[in-house]
């Protein structure tokens, strides 16, 4: 936002009304933090930004439906991206969240960043806000290496990014978020009130919204959270605005009024990088776009002339992993049935069964309420409507007791949270759902305890040093497998796992990929969660795809392939119907 | 983007956003008004079965004892409020009362601003360690000024031994710093009062007081926010420990003879007068005049009880039995105000 006061230019059929100075609506308040980027690079320093929003796009008079605005090939004048990352890396132990991690921005164009879940996003974004620093690779701003020390100084740089849970004070009012730690001055540096709510009330009539700044930040939706984010990227000198996955948990009106924000900046000449994991959304507000796949860039592009297929080729192309299913049997008598469950907001009308020997995935994007089924089923949440029914006997609702009792085992999404007592021993930990069988008297015998954890371990190739070491020992894959081996202890019925691969390493990965195949040909059947789509076709014999709260489609082992899951997934099956 | 504000106007208008804030403020005043009400009536009842409350002698006692926990409450307030408790206040209340008011005794006509001076420092000293505890060793503040509180009290007991420090030993001039006033008024007290005003109007107006609201409501979005969230805890401790260190000097004039027991239990008055006042005991939000008028409240309590004849032991029970009330007049007051506001908020956003 270089040139404070000419957002009002997007919309307006008039060319006059782009002209800088509408009263009022400059929040020219940064004598304080007036942050010129360091280093104004070879394009001259002064006409940076104003110099851009005018030459650069060719959109004054946008047309009055914004909704079907072609992705204009808005390349801009400066050829000196506002923010660049070049060969990043960032690992976080042994896991490599970005290999190679490269991204232009460009003043005056929304730029779309796609990927599947854990391609590395968050982490470029989060090293573009200054909260990591890259292990390798640089980071420029106009052309110049800069080291980011923090968010403050990512701030100062003129970077702003709005996070998929906003960040508020719920206790200080809205014009207080808006202007911490850059409020209007008075004399002696008092805090200028008065001026901070004229000038948040300005703001907001810029952005076409009705919020109190007077009130307290506590209470307000989402939607309106994000716009005091907006609001208060405006207040800065800000050059690029990031916002990530910004339209999760909007309506549709709170979305066409986040894109209407998203043109002005643009034509206000910010660069604004827009991650979404809905596809139709990027081709309606984004000029170009960067896919990232397993940690590294692996496409940049103007998104005229692609298509939808394109980038979700882009997302997924990779090498398929060998097939490890089906080799097995017919499965047996069903399981688990699940009629038309729902839980208002979360899950609609979800009807499933899973057979004897027979493994079902799950699969969707994080959000589309697959975990919560899962819950619901184990009796963890509650629902509002609908029957689950195990071997023919309709469950009782929302207790996880009468769910083991009919022979459930459930590994959480987070077994560091949910699937561990981390303190515990190992051995403990494999007995702890166990513990009626191994107990005389009322009391756990420490010999039968042993020897009951001991075969687990063996069974599942464990490694651990010894077995009263505490758990937090172990590595992830290996805790991954004591939580596995603490229901399987219990010869479940039915085994219901959410996520169970992720974060382990790709050795210990296949181990449980063999295990669950394993289990299933021993008669259990296993329902299971994954965001990894080489596992669910690798081990599922039938795939179900949610998205939004229902499931969107259904595919045997056979018929599956990354397209089509990601289509259903992100609902461009919806589309090209 | 015009065309946007043009539709918007259209759909939302004006009415929700005037009443929204009418709401707030409307909440606020009653929250702080509400324990001046709370006094006046508890004033009202004591006088009317005992006039001796309205006495010069008693006003000025209630004022006097109250002087001291006000100005703790300033500083206990600055921790509060950014999600932090400071427990060691007490404990140095009487290392500082110890060592300045022995300094009369060892040190012949040494001036009294000295003596300030050197009170000042102890706190200081405990409270900058508290702060580089919490802000930089990452230790809960709750651990760390409860180790603190221990520490300094031992060092308070090592030192006085079994002596103490009497009446006879002090400056005419210090004795009556607490006692001088008009119309049963101290000056101290309307020296306090006045630093109360300018500690609150700094919390209020100034940025590095409002940043403390925000650490407070919610530290990872402050961090994220770029604020210097360690350097401002920081300071928060170190002032508030600077206060308790005067205090404790205040502490020996007001009652002349010091042994080693001086302040025990005040960090616990104090943070019930805080609360009481209106500070969220979690930290975001509440005034240091709240905190002020709620330790008032107590000390009148106090008096009072003493006053009527009724046994001191009820003074701990009705300062409980208010301090739970605070409690759960905050959770419903912020309750109802968040259920408000999100209607509100569904109203505009549709």
């Amino acid at each position: 936002m270089g040139a404070d006061g000419h957002a009002a230019g997007a919309g307006q059929p008039d060319p006059a009304g782009s002209a800088p100075g509408q009263p009022g609506a400059g929040p020219s308040v940064s004598e304080q933090s007036a942050p010129s980027p360091p280093g104004s690079g070879p394009s001259a320093p002064g006409s940076g930004p104003a110099a851009t929003s005018g030459a650069g796009t060719p959109d004054p008079p946008v047309p009055p439906d914004p909704a079907h605005v072609p992705a204009e090939p808005a390349r801009p004048a400066s050829a000196v991206p506002r923010l660049s990352l070049v060969h990043a890396a960032k690992s976080f132990g042994a896991v490599r969240a970005v290999v190679d991690g490269s991204i232009d921005l460009y003043g005056g164009e929304a730029h779309a960043l796609v990927g599947e879940n854990g391609a590395g996003k968050s982490t470029v974004v989060k090293m573009l806000a200054g909260v990591h620093q890259p292990d390798a690779g640089q980071l420029l701003i106009e052309g110049q290496p800069v080291v980011l020390s923090g968010p403050a100084a990512a701030q100062a740089a003129g970077i702003a990014v709005i996070y998929q849970e906003p960040t508020l004070f719920p206790d200080l009012t809205v014009a207080e978020n808006i202007f911490m730690g850059q409020q209007p001055l008075l004399a002696a540096r008092r805090i200028d009130r008065r001026l901070m709510r004229t000038q948040s009330a300005a703001l907001f009539d810029r952005l076409g919204v009705q919020l109190d700044p007077g009130r307290i930040s506590r209470g307000l939706s989402i939607a309106d959270q994000q716009i005091v984010e907006i609001a208060k990227a405006l207040t800065r000198e800000t050059q690029v605005i990031v916002m990530d996955e910004p339209t999760a948990a909007l309506s549709a009106a709170e979305v066409a009024r986040l894109f209407d924000v998203v043109r002005a900046l643009r034509a206000d000449g910010a660069a604004v990088l827009f991650i979404s994991h809905r596809l139709e959304e990027v081709f309606e507000i984004c000029q170009r776009v960067t896919v990232m796949r397993d940690g590294s860039t692996v496409l940049a592009s103007e998104l005229a002339g692609l298509t939808a297929d394109d980038l979700v080729r882009a997302m997924v192309g990779r090498d398929m992993p060998q097939r490890t299913a089906g080799e097995r049997g017919q499965p047996g008598d069903e399981v688990l049935r699940v009629e038309r469950l729902t839980r208002e907001g979360v899950f609609t009308d979800i009807s499933l069964h899973v057979r004897a020997g027979e493994i079902v995935a799950l699969a969707g994007l994080v959000g589309s309420g697959r975990s919560e089924v899962a819950r619901a089923i184990f009796g963890i949440d509650r629902y509002d409507a609908g029957k689950v029914i195990v071997r023919g006997k309709e469950l009782r609702k929302a207790s996880p007791t009468a769910a083991m009792a009919a022979g459930i085992g459930y590994v959480p999404e987070d077994r560091r949270q949910q699937g561990l007592v981390m303190d515990m021993s190992v051995q403990q930990n494999v007995a702890l759902a166990s513990l009626a069988r191994l107990r005389r008297g009322g009391l756990v015998r420490s010999a039968a305890e042993r020897a009951f954890a001991t075969d687990w371990a063996q069974r599942l190739r464990l490694k651990y040093g010894r077995l009263t070491d505490p758990v937090s020992m172990l590595s992830g894959g290996n805790q991954q497998k004591v939580v596995l081996a603490k229901w399987l202890g219990r010869g479940p019925a039915l085994l219901i796992v959410d996520e169970p691969t992720r974060g382990i390493d790709i050795a210990t990965k296949a181990d449980v990929h063999d295990l669950l195949v394993r289990l299933a040909g021993e008669g259990v059947a296993i329902f299971m969660i994954s965001s990894e789509l080489p596992e669910v076709l690798s081990v599922g014999d039938r795939i179900l795809v949610m998205r939004e709260g229902r499931l969107t489609a259904e595919y045997s082992h056979a018929d599956a392939s990354e397209e089509k899951i990601i289509s259903a997934a992100t609902g461009q099956l919806e589309r090209a119907r | 983007m015009s065309a946007t504000v043009d539709t918007r106007q259209e759909t939302a208008g004006k009415p929700p956003r005037i009443s929204s804030r009418r709401l707030t403020e409307r909440v606020f005043r009653i929250r702080e008004s509400g324990i001046i009400v709370v006094l006046i009536v508890f004033v009202a009842i004591t006088v009317s079965i005992q006039p001796r409350f309205a006495s010069q002698q008693e006003v000025q006692f209630v004022l006097a004892n109250t002087t001291i926990f006000a100005l703790l409450a300033l500083g206990e307030t600055m921790v509060i409020v950014s999600r932090n408790v400071d427990l060691s206040i007490g404990s140095v209340v009487g290392l500082s009362a110890y060592v300045s008011a022995s300094l009369f005794g060892k040190v012949h006509g040494i001036p009294i601003v000295v003596v300030f001076l050197v009170g000042l420092g102890i706190g200081l000293a405990v409270g900058v360690a508290n702060g580089l505890m919490v802000a930089i060793g990452r230790v809960p503040s709750l651990v760390v000024t409860l180790a603190t509180l221990y520490i300094v009290r031992g060092l308070d007991i090592l030192i006085v031994g079994g002596n103490e420090v009497v009446a006879q030993t002090l400056p005419n001039a210090f004795i009556q710093i607490p006692r001088a006033g008009v119309y049963g008024v101290p000056y101290l007290a309307i020296v306090i009062a006045a630093v109360i005003g300018v500690g609150a109007y700094y919390l209020r107006s100034y940025r590095s007081g409002r940043e403390l609201y925000a650490i407070g409501s919610n530290p990872e979005a402050a961090r994220l926010a770029g604020i210097r969230v360690g350097r401002r805890v920081f300071t928060a401790f170190a002032v508030s420990g600077a206060i308790a260190g005067v205090a404790g000097v205040l502490w020996a004039a007001q009652y002349q003879t010091v042994d080693s027991n001086a302040g025990t239990g005040y960090e616990l008055t104090v943070i019930a007068s805080v609360v009481v006042g209106g500070v969220a005991i979690f930290g975001g939000s509440g005034s240091a005049v709240g905190a002020a008028i709620g330790a008032l409240l107590l000390q009148t309590i106090n008096s009072a009880l003493y006053v009527l004849g009724i046994s001191p032991f009820w003074d701990q029970a009705i300062a409980g039995a208010l301090l739970l009330a605070a409690i759960t007049l905050d959770r419903i007051i912020s309750l109802r105000l968040t259920a408000a506001l999100r209607r509100r908020s569904a109203g505009v956003g549709t």
